[in-house]
Order: structure tokens, then C-alpha cells, then sequence
């Protein structure tokens, strides 16, 4: 029988005991994804009878005795944001609404040679900028908690359809808490991984100095099982770093007795909802009683991460999203129709005998860019790539660019320092529970 | 350091948007408070700081200069929005 409430670990033990098939499983999620998806909408894409031809696959062949890889036929869903070969990869954006990637992401490699079923691709916000999944020009995810509320974001809808039991394990990115904070939101596990341990090859990129592929699932052995699958060097990404991958599956049962755990004052300010700090107090005091010692540090920089990010993460982003042309994939403007109201705009200045304007007017391929970009962007995209354009624009690069990464460098020395002192750094991911939907949307700054 | 609805119908350009009248007014707001935000990294001191460019300290990476195969050029031109056989295609550039 196909159980969806056990964990990621459990079921590849009974795949692998053939208590479960592969195909069976599948099949229960997709009634699971059946039944709840059109309230949750955490799905851009499901595509049963390939996931069901390919957990057949799997099944036949560990049926004849031949090797099957470590996820054994267990379903993953995959954010959006990840190229799959052959299969619609849209970033949640109607700029690549009907984008069909020639090659898979270095990760989508790595779970099909691991034998995971690829039950999906979830929604997020528009390229993954917003921390509410209601940036997707598709449609918004609810959180399964509480369909009024928001999953968070950018990976809302892998984080969603782990809590509604639609998939076992999914695929998240996290470039400013795009994993972490719906993680939190929809009370699952997810891990947003050291810069350099998973390869970026085939992702999508927003902001390259921050932009990092992570596990989501239901439990931190979860995640290290579905980690070890994806981490490792990989020649395609400069930025991969090439260190040995531990078998983080084996470790992650290990005693708290003489570990050092660090709370972060400035994180405890005002603004921290109450529960929250209460059930962050509560986890402590369980830490405590087995054996971890409790000690507080200060991170006086902290205070300066959003600002920081906001410079960082925009600036970066304008440039990876330069690419976005009409010209080599994805969305184009109406030509003719564009050149027909470029052809207006000119008679119109030459009657006027407007010389500035007539000087001004833009050529038919930049007028092509540009209004291409303005249809195929929504609003959060258009925001943060006029933001990075102007923070990295000639006389404010070294105000703004530059500042930001002196910046950067202090608030690492905060953690350098803060890692002394203690093992690990426990703290709320959040400081306010999952909030309704359209609640925030005007005011980009307090997601 | 305010910015203008002249500025930002610039930056407008340099960033390749075609925006309309009312989203340079809501942008000049926008921008303007997110630059006001901001803003607060002036008073911290930075003299003598390294800037970091991202978390880890590599440098460059090279290579073998081996040649493997690259992407053929149908599946290259294959999401393309207007082509021919061999090439991308855009309106005329030249003789303006």
C-alpha cells in the first residue's frame, strides 16, 4: 500500500524492499495532487502519464535485478525555475510562458540518474522575486494550512505541496530566504545550502551572488537524503566548489551533548511575533535538556542585511535579466505592430517640429526589447530591474554596487565572529507567521 | 539623493522597458522610497573594507582546452521568436 504520510526516507526503504512500487506511489500522489490542486494551485505543470510511465520504468527494471539509483523511484517535484529538457520551464513568467529548454538543469540530470519521478513543476513568484508566490503571472498558491494565507515565497509551491502531501521531497532556491521563509510558513523542512554546494547549471539566475538550489521536504533527514543526490562538483558551474560530498543521510542522528548554540540578540527585537518567539524559546529549552549549551551573540550588522540585499539582489538581477530579448527565446512584442506605432509616434514629432523628442525616439530593435520586456514582465520584475539599473548606472555604482558589497563583508564578519563562539546559530526564520493573501502586496520592502 | 521622474524614465531606457505614463509616476514613488531605504548603508563605515563579491574566495577557474560538443543550432534556434534557418531575426538595424 502506498502510504504519502511516511517519510521521504521511509518510502525509498520500502521501494526498496518492494513493499511499494514505484508506480503505486506515484499514482497516490498524483490523486493526492488530483484532490487538493485546485485549491492549493501549487502545480504549474503536471504530467501523470509521464511520471507514471517513468516510475514503470524504474519498477521494471529493479523487477529484472538491475541497478536502480538512491531515490529508487520516489516522486520530486521541481520549482520552476529549474531547466527540464523538453518540459515547459516558465519561471512563473509570461516572458517564457512557452519556453522549452533544450538541456536539463545539472540537478534535473542528478535526480533522473538517481531515479527520483519528476511529479511536477511548482509554482513560485515571477523569477523568483517576492516572498509570497502571489509575483506568479499564472495564478497565486495558498498555503494548505490556511487557503486565506500566503505559502511564502519564492518557492511557494514547492513548499505547498509538501504540506498538502502532493509530493514527498521537492526542489527549492533560495537567493534572499526564497526556501527558508515558506518552508516556515507551511510548517515543512527546507534548507538553503552553502553558496557553491549544488550546481547552478541550468538555473534560471536572478542574483548570481546569491542565488542557491536547496532541499525541501518533511524532516531534516529528508532533506539530507535528497541533498546528497544534489550536491557535488560540476564543470558547468565556475561557481560550484569542488569539495567532497559527505553521506549526509548518516549524519544527521548525532547527539546535541556538548554542542554550542548561538542566539542571536538582534534577533529577538521588536517586530518578532510572540508565538513565534515562544515556540523558538520552547525548541531551546529542548536543545538544553539534551545537552546543548545555550549562549548569546550579537550581530550589530545585521540591522543592515535588507538594505544590503535590496541593492545586491536588484542589481544583479537587471543584469541576468538583460537576456530576456525577444530576440532568442521566450515572449515577443507584435512586430508589426510595434513598428507601426513607432512609424506614428515619428510623424507625430515631425509635425510637431519636436526635434528632442524626433532625436530620442528609439530605434525599431530597441523599441522591440522594450516592449517586449514591459509585456512580458509583471510589476515586481519591473521594479527590481529599474532598482539594479539604477544602482549600477554610471555616478551610483560606488554609492549604492559597490557600498552594498564592503557591506556584505561586515555582516559576514559578524557570523565569522559569531562561529568562535558556538556550533550552529538557532533562531526564527521568520518574525511573523504566514499573512493573507493580497495583505502585503503594496509594500515590497516588509515581505 | 531623491530620484526624479526625469531619472527614472532614463534609467527606463538603459534597463530596455517601454513604460507608460502612470507606471513612471508609481515607479518615481516606488524607486524613490526603496532608494530612501537604502539610503541607511551610508552611515556605516566602511573604510578599509574589502568589498565581497560573493561567499566563497575563488578566483578564476580554468579549464582543459579540450573541445566537447555544443548545443546543435536547431535546438539553439528552437525557442527562438523569429528565424531562419541558421540565424535569430530582428528588425532592420541598419540604414536608419
Amino acid at each position: 500500500m502506498a502510504n504519502t504520510s511516511r517519510s521521504a526516507a521511509e518510502l525509498v526503504s520500502d521501494l526498496e524492499g518492494r513493499k511499494v512500487s514505484s508506480v503505486e506511489l506515484t499514482r497516490a500522489y498524483l490523486d493526492q495532487i488530483q484532490k487538493h490542486d485546485s485549491k492549493i494551485k501549487a502545480f504549474l505543470l503536471v504530467d501523470p502519464d509521464a511520471a507514471l510511465a517513468r516510475a514503470k520504468e524504474i519498477d521494471d527494471r529493479r523487477a529484472a535485478g538491475k541497478p536502480v539509483g538512491k531515490l529508487g523511484g520516489l516522486p520530486v517535484a521541481i520549482k520552476d525555475v529549474m531547466c527540464t529538457q523538453g518540459v515547459k520551464t516558465t519561471c512563473a513568467s509570461k516572458i517564457l510562458q512557452n519556453f522549452v529548454p533544450p538541456y536539463d538543469a545539472t540537478v534535473v540530470k542528478k535526480l533522473k540518474a538517481a531515479d527520483a519521478v519528476l511529479i511536477g513543476k511548482t509554482n513560485m513568484d515571477e523569477f523568483a522575486m517576492g516572498g509570497s508566490t502571489e509575483n506568479s503571472a499564472f495564478f497565486k498558491t495558498s498555503n494548505p494550512w490556511d487557503i486565506s494565507r500566503v505559502p511564502g515565497g519564492s518557492s511557494g509551491g514547492a513548499a505547498a505541496c509538501l504540506a498538502a502531501g502532493m509530493a514527498p521531497l521537492s526542489i527549492g532556491t533560495d537567493t534572499g530566504g526564497s526556501i527558508r521563509q515558506p518552508a516556515a510558513f507551511c510548517g515543512v523542512t527546507g534548507l538553503r545550502t552553502t553558496y557553491g554546494r549544488v550546481s547552478r547549471y541550468g538555473l534560471v539566475a536572478f542574483a548570481s551572488s546569491l542565488d542557491q538550489i536547496g532541499p525541501m521536504g518533511h524532516s531534516a533527514e529528508d532533506c539530507a537524503l535528497l541533498l546528497e543526490v544534489l550536491a557535488g562538483h560540476d564543470s558547468l558551474d565556475s561557481t560550484s566548489a569542488d569539495v567532497p560530498v559527505p553521506e549526509y543521510a548518516k549524519s544527521v542522528n548525532q547527539p546535541l551533548q556538548g554542542l554550542k548554540l548561538g542566539l542571536v540578540r538582534e534577533h529577538f527585537g521588536p517586530g518578532l511575533n510572540g508565538e513565534i518567539e515562544a515556540a523558538v524559546r520552547e525548541a531551546v529549552k529542548v536543545y538544553r535538556s539534551l545537552g546543548a549549551t545555550v549562549k548569546d551573540v550579537s550581530m550589530p550588522h545585521s540591522k543592515y542585511g535588507i538594505a544590503t540585499y535590496y541593492i545586491i539582489a536588484p542589481s544583479e538581477a537587471s543584469s541576468n535579466l538583460a537576456r530576456y530579448d525577444g530576440v532568442h527565446y521566450g515572449y515577443r512584442t507584435d512586430e508589426k505592430q510595434m513598428l507601426a506605432e513607432l512609424g506614428a509616434e515619428q510623424q507625430k514629432y515631425e509635425a510637431e517640429k519636436n526635434s528632442k523628442k524626433l532625436a530620442d525616439l528609439d530605434t525599431p530593435l530597441i523599441r522591440l526589447y522594450r516592449k517586449t520586456r514591459a509585456e512580458g514582465f509583471g510589476p515586481e520584475v519591473k521594479r527590481r530591474i529599474m532598482l539594479g539599473t539604477y544602482t549600477l548606472s554610471a555616478g551610483y555604482y560606488d554609492a549604492y554596487y559597490l557600498k552594498a558589497l564592503k557591506v556584505r563583508r561586515l555582516i559576514r564578519g559578524d557570523y565569522d565572529e559569531a562561529f568562535k563562539e558556538v556550533d550552529f546559530i538557532v533562531g526564527p526564520t521568520t518574525p511573523s507567521p504566514a499573512f493573507r493573501l493580497g495583505e502585503k502586496t503594496d509594500d515590497p520592502l516588509s515581505m | 539623493m531623491s530620484l526624479s521622474r526625469a531619472d527614472v524614465e532614463k534609467v527606463s531606457l538603459l534597463g530596455r522597458l517601454l513604460l507608460s505614463e502612470s507606471e513612471l509616476d508609481t515607479m518615481t514613488t516606488q524607486l524613490g522610497r526603496v532608494v530612501g531605504y537604502v539610503e541607511q548603508l551610508r552611515e556605516v563605515n566602511t573604510d578599509n573594507v574589502q568589498p565581497m563579491a560573493h561567499a566563497l574566495d575563488m578566483h578564476n577557474v580554468f579549464r582543459d582546452d579540450k573541445l566537447t560538443p555544443s548545443l546543435p543550432r536547431d535546438a539553439a534556434l528552437a525557442n527562438a521568436p523569429k528565424r531562419d534557418s541558421e540565424c535569430y531575426r530582428v528588425p532592420a538595424v541598419l540604414g536608419e
